[in-house]
């Protein structure tokens, strides 16, 4: 018991830290923003899948991919796909001329469904997709490249390649993927309507539940051996070759890791949002997520989950305002953190903790130097202590 | 002299050429086993590349490199190392963000793929054999010191205990004594005439009096060939080896 609770937990700090995050994205928030607020916070939340997957792959096994929208996409394009099929039902697309099929389709004069839609019909099985398409996709190209020993840049570039290609194909192809437009227009969810305020609710503590997981499930990967393997590739992956590791399939574990907790991601964003689009899967999408990581901090789980919900809301904010500048806001962000703050939130975190520690222990060391005030000194330290 | 079963490592017209260059050329060698070999030559004589091409970090252009009958070339890195070849490299490689103890249990020989990374427990067997290696290669009293903060001979040291916990039965290092002190060539020198006992060594060395101490015997490589070979008193004496090496 002991032991899960240091290894998934991370110990009391990472116990407390997980604590408090819970406290803010399942009480404080619920109970002080509207269900529009909310929703929105829902939906940065699904974000903050693939930042904390980022952190996994980036952060800890050193490999920036810079397509992590593909894999986001394709769990949302799996979910939506149940969702259209089941708002397409012959009552609901009677006027179509033919019935039954997506209305896009029915606009591109397909006439019937194309046979990878099929399978979509069945619930467990899209839920199974949203896992495994995102994955068995990773495993493909990381295996491909890590194998090879393409890592960096190379990789980050091809990643990105990735990331065009497919948000050009399923914007290429209006009939079968619903092109630019995307998925819109979804209702239900095996006849529970998604729409009304109460599912939106739902909705919203099944993603802050799921990432709790995810970053529990995370923590645990990295306090076994796996984490020290990862560490010490980072450092020097000749070293790990040499002592007997196969280092790509390392890479590719973590590369599937992430992808599987984005495609999650994908899937409930399209269930509180409503729809899905190739803008979610190209090459912007994929940068600004790890930008979220990076200001979060790309060693940590939590602070990838806080740089997400900071960064998209100063992009809300921002963008209402000044919907020109975000743009430049948001690069600027990124050269600061990468030149001022490397670490990111988590690591001014640790710093501010550093400091405190040290302006404590200056305090007690002064209070020392004066036994005169016994009486005194005792409840300044004390209260200094508290506010601490 | 040497029987078939006692030559642990032979290697048949090995060659490398990078782009026409032959770093590497017709070279053929074997070590026996149990035995303390030193490969010594001027810079840019090939023996890091020899190194590279046994352990798999170069591939050869053409020849054969045979471990215990096996043949290592086209084989996986770390298909080679599980097969009992440890490389130690120039530089201290390290991990420098983790213990002395973890850099140790990194390189237990167990659950070394990913599925065996995640159900990995750390055992009194594994703690054990963490602290044997320790003892070896003097690091007892420094197991939770992070890796950094090590002395550069320490961190040789450690390195080789690395290579100790897969208790590999050919034993490879690049100059490991470079950048050492007195006290602790003597010391290092005592840890691999003892570890010698049940494994071949292949040693680069420059350090003469190093080598005198320590080598069975002495392989001079010059221009990716082998210039001479045998005793430490023969090569001294060899005309050709103090023109290209000893004598400048």
């Amino acid at each position: 018991m002991k032991k899960i609770y240091q290894n998934v937990f991370g110990g009391n700090s990472g116990f407390i830290g997980l604590a408090l995050l819970s406290l803010l994205i399942m009480v404080v928030l619920p109970l002080s923003l509207d269900i529009f607020r909310l929703n929105l916070v829902g939906k940065y939340l699904t974000y903050a899948f693939v930042a904390v997957g980022l952190v996994f792959l980036w952060g800890n096994s050193g490999v920036l991919s810079l397509g992590q929208g593909i894999f986001f996409g394709l769990g949302g394009y799996c979910m939506a796909m149940f969702l259209k099929l089941e708002a397409s039902s012959p009552e609901n697309t009677k006027i179509q001329s033919t019935p039954g099929i997506p209305d896009f389709m029915d606009w591109n004069q397909i006439t019937h469904l194309p046979a990878f839609w099929a399978p979509f019909k069945s619930f467990p099985f899209t839920l199974l997709a949203v896992i495994a398409v995102p994955t068995v996709l990773a495993f493909i190209l990381g295996t491909a490249m890590f194998k090879r020993r393409v890592g960096g840049v190379y990789f980050a570039v091809i990643t990105q390649a990735v990331a065009l290609i497919l948000s050009l194909g399923i914007d290429g192809n209006q009939g079968i993927t619903g092109g630019r437009n995307g998925i819109t227009d979804l209702r239900t969810l095996l006849g529970w309507d998604i729409r009304t305020t109460s599912a939106q609710y739902k909705l919203y503590f099944l993603t802050c539940i799921l990432l709790l997981v995810c970053i529990l499930v995370s923590r645990y990967v990295l306090s076994t051996r796996i984490g020290r393997v990862l560490l010490a590739m980072r450092d020097r992956e000749d070293r790990v070759r040499f002592s007997g590791y196969d280092v790509a399939s390392f890479k590719v574990f973590t590369f599937c890791m992430s992808a599987a907790m984005s495609g999650i991601g994908g899937a409930l964003f399209v269930l509180q949002v409503g729809f899905i689009s190739p803008s979610l899967v190209g090459i912007v999408p994929s940068i600004e997520m790890v930008i979220f990581a990076a200001v979060g901090g790309k060693m940590s789980l939590l602070g990838a989950v806080y740089g997400t919900l900071l960064v998209n809301t100063g992009k809300s904010l921002f963008s209402e305002n000044f919907p020109q500048l975000w743009l430049f806001f948001m690069g600027g962000l990124f050269i600061a953190v990468v030149m001022f703050f490397p670490n990111g939130l988590a690591g001014l975190w640790v710093t501010l903790q550093e400091r405190l520690a040290m302006a404590k222990q200056r305090r007690q060391t002064r209070q020392r130097e004066i036994p005169d005030d016994g009486l005194e000194a005792p409840e300044i330290a004390k209260s200094g202590g508290e506010q601490i | 002299m040497t029987s078939e079963t006692d030559i642990l490592l032979s290697i048949e017209d090995l060659t490398v050429s990078f782009d026409g260059f032959k770093a590497v050329d017709a070279l053929k060698l074997s070590i026996d086993r149990n035995e303390l070999r030193v490969i010594i030559g001027p810079n840019g004589a090939g023996k890091t590349t020899v190194l590279d091409l046994i352990c798999g970090k170069t591939r050869a252009t053409h020849g054969s490199v045979k471990f215990k009958g096996h043949e290592l070339l086209g084989m996986a890195e770390h298909k080679i190392v599980r097969s009992g070849i440890g490389r130690k490299f120039q530089t201290p490689s390290i991990y420098e963000n983790l213990t002395v103890f973890e850099n140790l249990e990194i390189s237990y020989p167990h659950g070394q793929n990913v599925l065996g990374c995640l159900m990995f427990q750390r055992s009194d067997a594994v703690i054990q054999r963490i602290e044997r290696v320790a003892e070896t290669v003097f690091l007892k009293e420094m197991l939770e010191i992070e890796g950094s903060f090590l002395s550069h001979g320490q961190k040789q040291w450690l390195e080789i205990g690395m290579l100790l916990m897969h208790d590999p039965e050919l034993l490879m290092l690049d100059e490991p004594v470079a950048g050492m002190s007195p006290a602790e060539r003597e010391r290092t020198a005592e840890l691999l005439n003892r570890i010698c006992a049940n494994r071949a060594i292949l040693i680069i060395e420059h350090d003469m009096e190093f080598v005198q101490r320590i080598a069975h015997k002495v392989t001079v490589l010059h221009l990716g060939k082998i210039l001479a070979e045998g005793s430490m008193a023969s090569i001294q004496q060899n005309e050709r080896v103090r023109d290209v090496y000893l004598g400048h």
